[in-house]
């Protein structure tokens, strides 16, 4: 019993230690940033049965991160345009022929992450850059990546009235459309703001595990919610709780960042499978 | 000087690909009419309905409905969908899916008003017990109901119902279009209905509209399904059309 106060000091002093290094203070903004942004964004993932637009998006990403390290420019401004034209491409494709959303992606995230693959040999020096953009690095997040992630927030807080026709074309795209919401626009602009959050993500999540924070903490919170609202504000709960507590275990124990949240998010999905098949 | 027709349907054709599935279709909707819409599986009833929501771009022709082009008066229409292209695993409680009704978007926090509105056309198309059940625990009669109320919440003057009586039983089918006869005796409105219900088309419909792809009749029921015509569309008539027979028309 005289054990737990010492115990909860010596936490408290670990934790107040890992926040004395600023990039430790730079990685916990961009992870809470991060955990609720994808967890909104993923709520309509989820819903829409868009769970390989996240891969496909990210996959993206890496070749255009890899095309910004290759012309020396910074990879954010390279990237973030290369792969929205993904996500328009996937979504044109999938609006206009015989096919669907889950075969454009499947072509597009090979050819674009082939092109990275590509680019990449050609400077071979990059090769380090490249490990940190697939699986994602603590150390990578630089005081730009926070500026990003609170600009993220803001226009995403700028763009919560367009929540409530996202979530009507969610439910069924004919009746959104009947009563006059322009469907195909607003799916650009969700696309867009998804395709910004992955890109920003990869750095301190990476390429392969980003889709992660797009479909575990939303597909979580689906498990117990009865309205879509409960459903959006309890996925970002769980991505901004999962990614403090992954990242502390990262710093503790040396793990990658970005697999340290996730394995938190698969942690709190299976308690909360659990509790719904009680 | 005559009320204009609430909807105008000029020469219509609609193309899906290479195939044509409305070919030059012509016909009014006057105010008040009560228009059943019939035809074999293919004949484009619900592609005409989507016509007239704006859904669908016109190959050839031209369509008006409350006075304008389709998808401008989105407000002043109630839409009731085909039920079975719904999504039943988005999270959702049935009061919200009648408040989108009211606010043409899906609703974050509902307000006090809309959700006393939403309780009351539960309460009309009787569905008032259902207002916190989960959309994904509803029978498909239940959710052809709560469908109705959201269509009606915001008051329409244009009610265009594509099949709104499938999976409802006979006493609940009977009930919807009593619910439908009434509304439109309350506030004037004019309705559309698409169905393969033959005899609601005979006995509460003013209008009848047989389409194969082309306008096969169109006019009282009594002539609009007529044997000729229902042959012409289905190519044979059967035991349905002398059920028709059994009583009378609209009234």
């Amino acid at each position: 019993m005289s054990d737990t106060p010492t115990l909860c000091c010596k936490e408290a002093h670990l934790m107040i230690d890992a926040l004395q290094y600023p990039f430790m203070q730079r990685a916990l903004v961009v992870g809470v940033c991060l955990g609720a942004l994808a967890s909104y964004y993923g709520a309509f993932v989820v819903q829409r049965r868009m769970s390989f637009l996240g891969v496909g998006l990210s996959h993206a990403a890496f070749g255009g991160i890899a095309l910004g390290l290759l012309l020396g420019i910074e990879p954010f401004w390279v990237a973030v345009p290369f792969t929205v034209g993904v996500g328009w491409a996937i979504a044109w494709i999938s609006d206009h022929g015989p096919l669907t959303s889950d075969t454009a992606i499947g072509i597009l995230f090979a050819v674009a992450i082939a092109l990275g693959v590509v680019l990449l040999s050609y400077r071979q020096q990059y090769t380090a850059d490249a490990f940190t953009y697939l699986f994602g690095s603590i150390l990578a997040v630089e005081a730009f990546d926070v500026g990003v992630l609170l600009a993220l927030v803001v226009g995403t807080a700028a763009l919560a009235p367009l929540w409530p026709r996202w979530a009507y074309a969610t439910f069924d795209r004919t009746l959104a459309r009947a009563d006059g919401v322009p469907v195909q626009r607003d799916d650009l602009m969700l696309i867009t703001c998804i395709a910004i959050t992955v890109v920003a993500a990869v750095k301190l999540v990476g390429a392969i595990l980003v889709t992660a924070f797009l479909v575990v903490p939303a597909a979580t919170a689906r498990l117990h919610a009865r309205s879509f609202r409960t459903m959006t504000l309890g996925a970002m709960g769980v991505g901004t709780t999962t990614a403090v507590a992954g990242l502390f275990a990262s710093f503790y124990l040396d793990w990658p960042s970005g697999a340290a949240i996730i394995l938190m998010q698969a942690l709190v999905f299976s308690l909360a499978l659990a509790v719904s098949y009680r | 000087m005559a009320q204009a027709p609430v909807i105008q349907v000029n020469r219509l054709s609609v193309d899906r690909g290479r195939r044509r599935v409305i070919d030059h279709v012509t016909f009014n909707v006057e105010a008040a009419a009560f228009v059943a819409v019939v035809g074999p599986n293919g004949a484009g009833k619900t592609t005409l309905l989507h016509t007239l929501l704006g859904l669908v771009e016109p190959s050839d022709g031209t369509v008006r409905v409350l006075g304008h082009p389709p998808g401008r008066d989105a407000p002043r229409i109630g839409y009731v969908p085909q039920v079975k292209t719904l999504d039943r695993t988005f999270p959702a409680e049935v009061i919200d899916l009648v408040c989108s009704g009211l606010t043409h978007a899906w609703p974050f926090w509902r307000t006090q008003s809309a959700t006393e509105q939403a309780r009351a056309a539960l309460q009309t198309v009787g569905a008032a017990d259902l207002a916190t059940a989960l959309l994904s625990d509803l029978s498909g009669g239940e959710l052809q109901r709560v469908y109705l109320a959201r269509c009606l919440v915001h008051e329409p003057e244009l009610l265009l119902l594509d099949e709104p009586a499938t999976g409802v039983d006979a006493t609940g089918a009977a009930d919807l279009y009593e619910l439908l006869d009434r509304y439109q005796a309350d506030h004037d409105a004019t309705i559309v209905m698409v169905t393969h219900d033959w005899n609601a088309a005979y006995h509460h419909a003013t209008d009848v509209l047989l389409l194969d792809g082309r306008c096969i009749s169109y006019g009282p029921p009594q002539k609009a399904l007529g044997a000729d015509p229902l042959r012409e569309a289905f190519g044979h008539v059967g035991h349905a059309h002398a059920m028709l027979q059994g009583g009378p028309p609209h009234d």
